[in-house]
């Protein structure tokens, strides 16, 4: 898909966005003509999609298609990984975050993630959420209680650990341990949070808040969201980019457009087989 | 293919539908030819059938349902269901007018026709072919035929409006014709809202071949 194409998918995905009360509909992160490599083999090829500013937006596909490659260059985890290669460009806010003088610690403090299974740290939940602001110099004990309680309601939290913030991360549930996560991320105040399939190891109910809890977040932040489940893509995001493998296994963009468009009328023959589950 | 047998159940619930509307189609000409023959057997046999195409109905109602809960089916398989599920309303809808036709005879008795029929065996024919070209489309996923049997529905609001104007010249000739006169228009009136219904159908079409929503059946003012 041409860049071209892909801002005339995203101008009419703005055109149809019915919400009302949105605070604004521009891009926050641009990505164009993306290839990524492990080594000699390309994950991802050509990819340009428009990231829309405090909107969800989910990435569907099936495994192995690069779902995942793609989020991690939004924030430049990928560059984590020996002998990657990244071609093309992200934009931030009209910025590329792959210029030679930008600090990489800054981009993945703008751009916060959350991984597939819950991972906090072996410390209490306080000292999990304050992690990050105390690496930034955070170091006044009301500051960082005030960012606590924040960052924990922000992340549907408070109320229940709020008691025991002193205890281990570990002692919670699942689906608590992955909104502390969630709490942790918030915590150095990102402006786009990643989700790398945040719910594939919680059980509804769990889900179902963590899903709950996007939605509120969706006033401040801008999340991109990885998710083999079509069903949360269908009910939790703005927005869905299809990506499929070509005949090389590199993964491309398919399509991308409003998620309510994708799921009901998809233009392109290969989502709708994918999502009506005719391969995959 | 990954989803062969949820691929079954909705061709299963497509034939169950198509079976439905030619059961549908059938009363419409059941309806004019008892009023023809003024047959009141055969009216009564079009009312007492009317329970069976609700019970189908509610059958393939209940079948879509499921089908949703249980497959949650997206894209193009959420359209066809949806339009199923509303044409199979429409076609029940479709029916009961066909009744109203059977009742119409029964309520007639033994009394005279007011005039030969003409223009209401003609609409009668019109609405079967329509409610056919209608269902075949659906079948086919053909969205212009879908398009092409809504325009037939001026065809069926002609001959009504003719209907009408030739029936109120009988009762302003002579005013006792009025109840004769009326039963016919009545009869003419559920012919005319089969039109209307099957219209309905055709946007049905449109959207399980599309996803476009289109009203077609637009009200245009009175001539």
């Amino acid at each position: 898909m041409s860049t071209n194409q892909s801002l005339r998918i995203f101008t009419r995905a703005l055109a149809s966005n019915e919400t009302a009360d949105a605070p604004t509909t521009t891009v926050k992160m641009r990505v164009t003509n993306l290839n990524f490599y492990y080594g000699a083999f390309r994950a991802v090829a050509d990819v340009s999609l428009d990231v829309p500013d405090r909107r969800i937006t989910a990435i569907i596909g099936s495994s192995g298609c690069g779902k995942s490659t793609l989020l991690r260059t939004l924030n430049r985890m990928g560059d984590l990984v020996p002998n990657a290669r990244v071609e093309g460009d992200v934009l931030l806010d009209d910025e590329s975050i792959y210029a030679p003088n930008v600090d990489v610690v800054d981009v993945r403090r703008r751009v916060g993630m959350v991984f597939q299974r819950p991972n906090p740290f072996p410390k209490s939940i306080y000292d999990n959420v304050t992690f990050g602001p105390r690496l930034l110099g955070v170091n006044h004990r009301a500051d960082l209680d005030a960012i606590v309680e924040k960052s924990l309601r922000a992340a549907a939290l408070w109320d229940e650990v709020k008691e025991k913030l002193h205890e281990s991360g570990f002692a919670l549930s699942g689906g608590q341990q992955q909104r502390l996560c969630i709490a942790r991320a918030l915590a150095v105040e990102p402006e786009v949070v990643l989700m790398d399939e945040p719910a594939s190891a919680l059980d509804p109910i769990a889900t179902y808040k963590i899903e709950e809890l996007m939605h509120q977040l969706r006033d401040e932040y801008t999340i991109v969201i990885v998710t083999h489940n079509m069903q949360q893509a269908a009910r939790a995001s703005d927005f869905t980019a299809f990506m499929n493998m070509n005949a090389q296994r590199a993964g491309t963009l398919v399509e991308f457009g409003p998620t309510k468009e994708i799921f009901t009328n998809p233009h392109q023959k290969e989502t709708e087989d994918y999502i009506t589950g005719r391969f995959g | 293919m990954p989803r062969d047998t949820f691929g079954g159940e909705l061709a299963n619930l497509k034939n169950q539908l198509l079976q439905l509307g030619m059961d549908t189609e059938r009363t419409i000409g059941e309806g004019v030819n008892a009023l023809k023959t003024r047959d009141r057997a055969l009216a009564q046999a079009i009312i007492a059938h009317d329970a069976e195409i609700n019970r189908v109905r509610y059958s393939i109602e209940e079948q879509c349902y499921e089908l949703i809960a249980t497959q949650q089916p997206l894209a193009s398989d959420l359209r066809e269901i949806i339009s199923i599920l509303l044409i199979a309303i429409e076609l029940e809808r479709i029916a009961d007018h066909s009744k109203n036709l059977g009742e119409i005879v029964i309520h007639m008795g033994d009394e005279p026709l007011l005039k030969p029929l003409i223009d209401i065996p003609r609409m009668a024919e019109i609405t079967q072919s329509m409610l056919n070209q209608s269902l075949d489309a659906f079948s086919r996923k053909d969205a212009a035929m879908g398009r092409a049997v809504c325009n037939r529905d001026d065809e069926i609001d002609n001959l009504y409006q003719q209907i009408f104007r030739e029936l109120l010249t009988y009762v302003m000739q002579d005013p006792r014709t009025v109840n004769r006169a009326l039963n016919l228009l009545f009869a003419a009136h559920n012919l005319e809202r089969i039109g209307d219904r099957i219209t309905n159908i055709g946007e049905r079409v449109i959207y399980a071949a599309t996803g476009q929503l289109e009203e077609l059946n637009i009200e245009r003012p009175a001539t």
